[in-house]
């Protein structure tokens, strides 16, 4: 068959890409785009990890504010990362322009970003703290422990699994959208994708989904990790939210709004 | 169906076509003026819209139910064989980690720049979903009724289809929701190559600066999320009769 010999063409194009050094090396090489995606998807979880962690934490201790915590879930879901980045860089502002060393359209990407990281921080924080035993909590306060001291010491160790398993699954979802942001004329190593299949260099494009398919996997590893070492032994794996939630339409579903 | 009914939704807020002859005139979508909103767009392009939305909600549907097909036999294998379990989530997980982006690139060698790329890399992505979701509401499947069943007479493939999934069906529904909207959502990012149905028209878009394609596009594909999720709560009433009224 035809297909059979164009395929090995096109996969032998792609290794002789990531093989040759000065597809790495040098101004708008891999490792440069590279970086510049880390630093862009690092900003926007710090981001939104500042704006998403004290309001979740915060309404989960006084127990109110579900509705958005699920709901904003929900919304995430719905609207296509890929629209709403159209939608920033077609805007006046923030527009396609330079932003310092996150490059092209780099205001856009980082606000589209961080709101995609938000909701994954925002509901397992918020169902994290809101799900700490009841008695738990009673006990904290026949101990006399005051509304901060039952937070820090008491709901917050307690939460910080679930709240962990949140953040990695923000990372994985600003990876990605982090990726699509090329497919608006935006910066990072999507770019090597789009660049690729845009101009018929398939090979090309394919290596660079190797790269990027390769540092999800290796992000994914890490915050496994450190989820790993932020559980107490002996409490078994948190999973993720859903499975301890109350509502039961978030049952079973495991990675929030990730995979963007 | 949800094309059209979508499209004179929107009509209805935007402010009337202008009454100008509209071919001596711009229009609001030409270059001069750029509208986000545009009614005349609407009407113009109505063709290559419907078609749009129509390709988005076949690779939509194809995708889920792609994810099914695979998803049920693989939460039976790690329901029945409970080390495997750990394979599959990791499997499963793993897939979804990779960005789609990069996902459909990697597909490209197999099924080249076709429907069937796009559908295949959104089914793997709805299958992270749906295979939990599956195997937690057969789990959540309570032990006395399964003996019960049993003690009826029940065999086990006779239990799986007339007591266990029935009654797991609100959640693997709540799954297959999630995992219908995101897909709408991700079908966009398939304009990668070239299938990526309202995505297609929100990448021309942009390449164009055509404010009023762009807006519009990206509206239906919320809206198109609504409606399919709409739909599966109204087909999840109807095989679950027994949940609503005050006898559950």
């Amino acid at each position: 068959m035809d297909a059979g010999g164009e395929r090995m063409t096109v996969l032998g194009d792609a290794w002789r890409y990531l093989t040759t050094a000065a597809n790495w090396t040098g101004n708008g090489g891999m490792l440069e785009l590279m970086l510049q995606q880390l630093l862009l998807s690092v900003t926007a979880l710090a981001l939104a990890l500042a704006v998403g962690l004290p309001l979740a934490l915060w309404l989960g201790h006084l127990g109110r504010g579900g509705f958005l915590a699920i709901n904003i879930s929900n919304v995430g879901r719905a609207v296509p990362t890929f629209a709403l980045l159209a939608l920033l860089v077609t805007f006046d502002f923030p527009g396609r322009g330079d932003f310092g060393p996150y490059g092209r359209a780099g205001l856009a990407t980082l606000i589209a970003l961080a709101l995609f990281a938000l909701p994954p921080i925002i509901t397992n924080s918020y169902v994290a703290v809101r799900e700490v035993s009841p008695d738990v909590k009673e006990s904290a306060v026949g101990m006399g422990m005051t509304g901060p001291q039952q937070f820090f010491r008491v709901e917050l160790p307690l939460a910080l699994p679930l709240v962990v398993s949140g953040v990695r699954l923000a990372l994985v979802q600003v990876w990605a959208t982090a990726t699509i942001a090329a497919l608006v004329a935006g910066p990072g190593l999507g770019r090597v994708i789009t660049d690729g299949f845009f101009r018929t260099n398939y090979g090309k494009g394919i290596a660079g989904a190797v790269v990027v398919a390769a540092v999800a996997l290796v992000l994914e590893v890490i915050a496994a990790l450190a989820q790993r070492a932020v559980t107490p032994p002996g409490a078994g794996s948190p999973d993720r939210v859903e499975e301890t939630a109350e509502d039961p339409r978030t049952l079973g579903t495991p990675v929030g709004s990730a995979g963007g | 169906m949800s094309g059209p009914l979508a499209v004179t939704s929107m009509r209805v807020t935007l402010p009337a076509a202008t009454s100008l002859p509209t071919a001596v005139e711009p229009s609001c979508y030409s270059r001069l003026t750029n509208e986000w909103f545009c009614g005349q767009y609407l009407v113009d392009r109505r063709d290559e819209l419907v078609e749009a939305t129509v390709e988005h909600i076949w690779i939509t549907v194809a995708a889920v139910a792609f994810g099914v097909l695979l998803a049920f036999p693989l939460a039976l294998l790690a329901r029945r064989y409970p080390r495997l379990e750990a394979t599959v989530l990791g499997v499963s997980t793993g897939l979804y980690t990779i960005p789609s982006l990069a996902l459909f690139p990697l597909l490209v060698p197999f099924t080249g720049l076709s429907r069937t790329t796009v559908v295949i890399g959104l089914g793997l992505y709805a299958l992270t979903i749906l295979v939990r979701s599956m195997l937690e509401g057969l789990r959540a499947v309570p032990e006395e009724v399964r003996e019960s069943a049993t003690g009826l007479g029940y065999g086990a493939s006779k239990l799986l289809l007339r007591i266990e999934l029935p009654l797991a069906l609100p959640v693997i529904m709540a799954g297959l929701r999630v995992a219908t909207v995101s897909t709408v959502a991700l079908t966009t990012v398939g304009s990668l190559v070239a299938f990526g149905g309202l995505g297609n028209l929100i990448k021309d878009g942009v390449n164009t600066n055509f404010r009023a394609e762009l807006l519009a596009a990206a509206v239906l594909c919320v809206v198109l999320a609504i409606l399919l999720d709409v739909v599966l709560v109204l087909a999840q009433r109807m095989l679950t009769p027994w949940t609503r009224g005050a006898s559950a």
